[in-house]
């Protein structure tokens, strides 16, 4: 077991390096340079500037700096465009931010979800069963950059319910944790009602129904672990598509998380930042795919660990 | 498809001969299909509607009394009245115009989007499956690296550096296509080129799923007789995969398509709403909405009826796309 955790864990170092490297070559490969959008600068000045950022030296030495200082302290080195700061310094102050939201949003999500998909499993083809689906089937329709700006409509511009952005109180983060989470609380439904459909006709739920076991027992108790296997093997894809769809989220409500700085640092070629994103979006979508195999497998005692 | 020289001329001839004698079982299961999906009302409605957009799509410039880039900066913008039935925006354009002309561009964009990650997937899951082995773990390998990574980030990434005006791939395009063009007087192509650029980036990172989806159809398929009779008549590989194993999978492949066609319709709204996808004076829905959100507080239907047409769509994609996927796969019916 513990070999299995440790040998998923570590396939993530290579996968990540793949990744890196062909952004580090890519990002250098494609015209148009950090410094192109401003004013012509006089040379010796964009020599000093070229040399303090490690632009001036060759490719494979440039690289060598980047990962040795990357793998040795840690360090992402100096961000380009915003004044003075390191890119460590930008996603230190940003990550909370988007971890709090993505947190919440999720939490949110299976809060809503798995209640709605085990209820209309259990009242299977009844009108209540398709009212609920058929809601599900919204919720994953409608994206959230159409639903964040109706829900500030009505709420806060009609309603004066919650305020319009920012990130402060709790007050602040009902709408934004709501329009990031409500697609994903739609998918888990559907997934979680599919699931429970297939458990509820097994034997072991049949011999728990006759052991004359209370309804709720059986569906809590017995049926749910089952039922939720496929929500989980669903959880890695769904939050990773919750980072980006936060995006979004993050730009509505004025939220200062990472996710303005992927399209500005990239659109400004502030490599280093850029590589900084991507490191840390890439970290944490592979550490969860993982941590969701890992929880697939303690599950479903009948998958084997290779 | 002309790949491997296939061997014989036999093969040539020969081939229909499994086809026919796999036909009537694939027709029964077609009407089959067919007579399931027409019962399941919310599919056949979901058909419908979106048969009504698509053809309003199609046909807005003849049905539509205005442009959807004609500016009226004296009329500004307007609630919908019976003149102009979803309002005008900022500019005095006509809303409804600028809808379905943004249609167009989502429909356009999925549809391509789709048939490029069909192709993609369809070749590398179909030649996986097929040569197995080490070449088959070396390739899904390669999925799954690809899957692990947020891939609309390497949209993003992609769409930054190479939608640019500066890029290389800009002046070749231009190059291109300038035969084409009658206009010579300094044609924008930058609009389109930014839009090609879309349809190929989401193109290139939908495919992961396909290829897995032919691959294990192909696995399951490869061992079957009617493979077995083709080979021993002399079809080569490529005409084993293409003409017999792929067709035969073509039921989840269809299902699969509806459900992406959504997918990235929402994608390349997404990114247009991030202002990095369709630009103006184009239209697109995303785009329309990110428009709409700018200006809800005193112009909410700008936001409304754009945000409402796309979530319609998605909304009878992905009911069409249930339908389909009941109706094609039995096993997993609702009962």
């Amino acid at each position: 077991m513990i070999a299995y955790i440790s040998r998923r864990l570590l396939s993530i170092i290579p996968s990540l390096w793949v990744v890196l490297t062909a952004l580090f070559f890519l990002l250098r490969a494609v015209p148009g340079g950090p410094f192109d959008a401003d004013r012509k600068l006089p040379p010796e000045v964009e020599k000093a500037l070229r040399a303090y950022y490690d632009l001036s030296a060759p490719l494979h030495v440039q690289y060598k700096n980047w990962l040795v200082r990357l793998v040795v302290h840690q360090d992402l080195g100096p961000t380009f465009r915003y004044g003075g700061r390191t890119v460590n310094e930008i996603i230190g102050l940003s990550l909370p931010y988007s971890a709090q939201l993505g947190v919440l949003a999720a939490l949110f999500a299976l809060a809503l979800g798995v209640p709605l998909g085990v209820y209309a499993a259990t009242k299977h083809n009844t009108a209540r069963d398709h009212a609920a689906m058929a809601l599900a089937m919204m919720g994953v329709s409608v994206p959230r950059f159409v639903l964040a700006p109706l829900l500030v409509l009505v709420f806060s511009l009609k309603l004066y319910l919650f305020p319009v952005a920012r990130w402060e109180t709790w007050r602040h983060m009902v709408l934004p944790v709501i329009c990031a989470g409500l697609p994903l609380a739609a998918y888990i439904a559907r997934l979680s009602r599919a699931g429970m459909l297939e458990v509820i006709r097994s034997d072991f739920v049949r011999t728990a129904r006759a052991k004359g076991l209370s309804e709720r027992r059986v569906i809590l108790r017995h049926a749910l672990r089952g039922a939720l296997l496929p929500v989980v093997t669903y959880m890695g894809p769904a939050l990773s598509g919750l980072l980006v769809g936060s995006l979004v989220i993050e730009r509505i409500f004025n939220i200062p998380g990472m996710g303005r700085y992927l399209v500005d640092a990239a659109t400004n070629r502030d490599y280093n930042l850029v590589m900084g994103v991507v490191l840390v979006y890439g970290v944490i979508v592979m550490v969860l795919n993982a941590v969701v195999d890992i929880a697939y497998r303690f599950l479903d005692p009948r998958v084997k660990m290779e | 498809m002309s790949a491997e020289p296939i061997p014989p001329s036999a093969a040539e001839e020969e081939a229909p001969l499994p086809d026919a004698e796999a036909l009537p079982r694939g027709t029964s299961l077609w009407k089959d299909a067919y007579r399931r999906l027409q019962k399941n009302r919310a599919a056949v409605v979901s058909a419908v509607v979106l048969a009504l957009i698509l053809v309003g799509c199609v046909l807005v410039p003849w049905l539509s009394a205005y442009r959807y880039d004609r500016a009226d900066l004296a009329l500004g913008p307007t609630p919908p009245s019976l003149a102009h039935w979803m309002g005008t925006d900022m500019f005095g354009r006509d809303l409804m115009a600028r809808v379905f002309f943004g249609g167009r561009i989502s429909f356009g964009v999925a549809v391509t989007a789709t048939a490029l990650s069909l192709v993609i997937g369809v070749t590398w899951g179909g030649v996986a499956g097929y040569v197995g082995g080490k070449v088959d773990a070396l390739m899904m390998r390669v999925v799954d690296v690809l899957y692990t990574f947020p891939f609309l980030i390497f949209v993003i990434l992609l769409m930054v550096f190479f939608a640019d005006q500066k890029s290389p791939l800009y002046s070749a395009f231009k190059t291109a296509l300038s035969p084409f063009v009658a206009d010579s007087k300094d044609p924008s192509y930058y609009p389109i080129f930014q839009l090609f650029v879309v349809f190929a980036s989401l193109g290139a990172v939908s495919w992961l799923t396909m290829a897995r989806i032919v691959r294990g159809q192909v696995l399951s398929l490869k061992s079957q007789p009617f493979v077995e009779a083709a080979r021993s008549i002399g079809v080569g590989p490529a005409g084993l995969i293409f003409r017999h194993l792929v067709p035969n999978a073509l039921g989840p492949i269809i299902v699969y398509v509806t459900l992406a066609i959504p997918e990235i319709m929402m994608t390349e709204a997404f990114l247009s709403f991030l202002g990095l996808g369709t630009q103006e004076p184009l239209s697109s829905w995303g785009l329309l909405v990110s428009g709409g959100a700018n200006a809800m507080d005193y112009y909410p239907w700008q936001l409304v009826f754009p945000g409402l047409m796309l979530a319609i769509t998605l909304f009878c994609f992905n009911f069409l796309g249930d339908g389909l996927r009941d109706a094609l796969d039995p096993r997993t019916r609702k009962e």
